[in-house]
């Protein structure tokens, strides 16, 4: 185990090396940042003064260098426009992009499990059609607009939901959360709904799948022989089996949650990463752009272990290399 | 009569959307309490769906279209799925062909087995379970049964496993395990293993056996009777010496003639004439008339009925006397 997590990490160092590598020189060919930081009626001098303190008169290489030598150090620099480090910047808005993530993913699997089973056990049935015709429509409409519409039907319309804002936060067992309040929870509902939408729908098409391979297995059978009710054989003897793929999709992909929040935060003013890394983009705040790409990386490359570590415990004929 | 099954009549048919398959057609035997009966047939002649049938695990789209199941004289297609499900597992037992496909493989041995207790028997303390099934598997050959009840699936041979669905079946002590090929995935050094072990436990413990196979000579070193199927029909049924020694159906003396043996060492093999025909159109008539060379015209045109030939030996043919 501890060589496998060794030679991940390793991995996992070189991965993040390439990717800072191309965020950085990415970021650095598009616009000049001066030009939306700096008052339009400032001198040539002011002007100068200003790309002095960024480091922007520097070589791309110099500077691509200083950065990595700070982000060893946890410093991914400074922001162009609040002045403060972009780690903090960002670590002060991870729980609010989590707390909706992890939300979003909790409705997802809730819903997902029971009507993807359902779908796989009776395929025919009026119910289960329904049931696939609706995964499709969640798959192809698009984010930004169901967030909308949700406003105007649960906020507008009917006014029962509040629209936009992160709510009252409570504190539980020392993790503060707006999941703890019941406001909090009003305001959390629409945003994690729309943004666990396009999720649920992949869920549900892939336990269906998942249930219907393993369901005409010899050892689904057998759990029958031996007098199991059906209750025992749906919910240990398959449900263990199709939990194998669905938790590495909804590992890895639990990243590109997070980073589709930012539609989903745009939309109901979520005070979230991804907002921010928007209100970053339209600024051109460079630092805090290469720091929210580098913590997404980071993120994927977590998940990554996470859910290959989570195999080894779900499916007992995976051994983890170097393990023996 | 002391039977612990009694099977009347049975049909089951699939009803496919190429037409109605009729698996089982109209089939008739008897096993006694203890007692070991073989059913042979090739593969596809409906073997494991008249297995299936007696566990009540058909599933759509087949149906048990008529027939009687007598279990213990209780008729089993009367039974509720409840009642049904109770019985499965407990005193009707069954085992599969592929020993690397019924265990589920992400459950421990222990759990596996434990749950087939805790489903007959809500009382029953963990620890009580666990011991029984434990001791079960001792008593399938498998050494050091304490430790390997930790074991996955996948840390057993092929025989080990086999050796673990045995001892699933035989943990609520049934009056009667379906064995639906069970040694046909071995080796043939371990298939003998078996097949002694599992005739030694049913003798001990008087559960009675159906020994499915296609293999003739398999069922011959253990069973008291054999029944020959094809195509959905038993053909030819009687004590294992009058089958062996004096086949009077065509097909059986075909199968017989197929066998490889001692005293015919270097002869080339004999083999039965023609294919098997397909289950959703055969022919009119006795199913075999096309591959039997004493058939007549009315071998074509009307189906055969059963002749007690004796009182043990039951054969569906025209011809037999010649
Ligand atoms: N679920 C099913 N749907 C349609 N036909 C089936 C189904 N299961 C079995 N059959 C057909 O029933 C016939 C008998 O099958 P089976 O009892 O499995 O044969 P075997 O003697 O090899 O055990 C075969 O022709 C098979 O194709
Ligand atoms: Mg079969």
């Amino acid at each position: 185990m501890t060589a496998f997590l060794l030679k991940r990490s390793t991995q996992s160092l070189l991965v993040l090396f390439i990717m800072s590598l191309l965020v950085f020189s990415g970021v650095n060919l598009v616009g000049d940042p001066v030009e939306m930081l700096i008052n339009p009626e400032a001198d040539q001098e002011d002007v100068e003064r200003v790309i002095r303190e960024l480091g922007l008169d520097r070589p791309i290489t110099e500077q691509y260098w200083f950065f990595l030598v700070n982000a060893f150090k946890g410093d991914l620099g400074t922001s162009f426009v609040f002045g403060e480090p972009a780690l903090k910047l960002i670590i002060q808005r991870m729980p609010a992009t989590l707390e909706l993530a992890f939300f979003s993913l909790f409705i997802s699997i809730i819903f997902a499990l029971p009507l993807g089973i359902y779908a796989g056990l009776k395929p025919e049935s009026k119910i289960s059609k329904l049931i696939m015709a609706g995964s499709i429509l969640g798959f192809s409409m698009p984010t930004f607009w169901v967030g909308i519409i949700f406003i105007m039907i649960f906020a507008v319309h009917l006014g029962w939901l509040p629209s936009t804002g992160r709510g009252e936060i409570g504190t539980f067992m020392g993790i503060h959360s707006s999941l703890f309040t019941l406001d909090g929870l009003s305001h959390i509902f629409l945003p994690a709904l729309n943004l666990a939408l396009f999720k649920l729908s992949s869920i549900v098409r892939l336990t269906r799948a998942g249930t219907r391979e393993i369901i005409h297995q010899d050892y689904i059978k057998f759990a029958r022989a031996k007098g199991l009710s059906e209750n025992r054989v749906i919910n240990t003897h398959l449900l263990k089996n199709i939990l194998i793929p669905i938790v590495t999709v909804v590992g890895l992909e639990f990243g590109s949650l997070i980073a589709f929040s930012t539609v989903t935060e745009t939309i109901f003013a979520w005070p979230g990463m991804g907002k921010l890394i928007i209100d970053s983009i339209y600024n051109l705040d460079r630092p805090v752009i290469v720091a929210y790409l580098m913590i997404i990386v980071f993120f994927f490359v977590f998940l990554n272990l996470i859910v290959d570590i989570l195999y080894t415990i779900l499916d007992p004929r995976v051994r983890i290399q170097g393990s023996k | 009569m002391d039977n612990i099954l009694k099977i009347e009549n049975l049909k089951t048919h699939f009803f496919t959307k190429n037409g109605i398959l009729k698996a089982v057609d109209d089939i008739s035997f008897n096993i006694k309490r203890g007692e070991i009966v073989g059913l042979v047939g090739e593969s596809g002649s409906g073997k494991s769906i008249t297995g299936f049938s007696i566990m009540g695990l058909i599933d759509a789209p087949g149906k048990i279209v008529s027939g009687n199941i007598l279990f213990n004289n209780h008729p089993l297609l009367n039974y509720t799925p409840d009642q049904m499900r109770n019985l499965r597992g407990n005193k009707l037992a069954m085992i599969f062909q592929d020993p690397m496909m019924t265990l589920n493989p992400v459950l421990r041995i222990d759990t596996q087995m434990i749950e087939t207790i805790k489903a007959h028997d809500k009382t029953i303390s963990v620890r009580n379970a666990f011991e029984i099934a434990r001791d079960t598997l001792g008593l399938v050959g498998i050494s050091s049964p304490e430790e390997r009840m930790k074991a996955y699936p996948h840390q057993f041979s092929g025989g080990m496993r086999q050796r673990v669905s045995i001892a699933i079946a035989m943990l609520n002590k049934p009056d009667l395990i379906i064995a639906d090929e069970p040694t046909t995935a071995l080796d043939v050094t371990i298939q003998g293993q078996v097949i002694y072990e599992m005739q030694e436990l049913c003798k001990k413990t008087g559960t009675a056996l159906l020994w499915i196979t296609h293999d003739l000579a398999v069922v011959a070193g253990i069973a008291s009777r054999i029944c020959v199927m094809y195509a959905g029909r038993i053909v030819e049924q009687g004590s294992v010496k009058e089958i062996i020694n004096n086949p009077m159906h065509p097909y059986t003396i075909g199968l017989i003639k197929s066998v490889p043996s001692q005293n015919k060492r270097g002869e080339p093999l004999h083999q039965i004439e023609g294919m098997v025909p397909s289950m959703l159109n055969l022919p009119d008539g006795c199913a075999f008339h096309d591959r039997c060379n004493q058939a007549t015209n009315n071998c074509k045109n009307s189906k055969p009925l059963e002749t007690n030939f004796s009182k043990t030996r039951v054969i569906r043919c025209f011809n037999f006397e010649r």
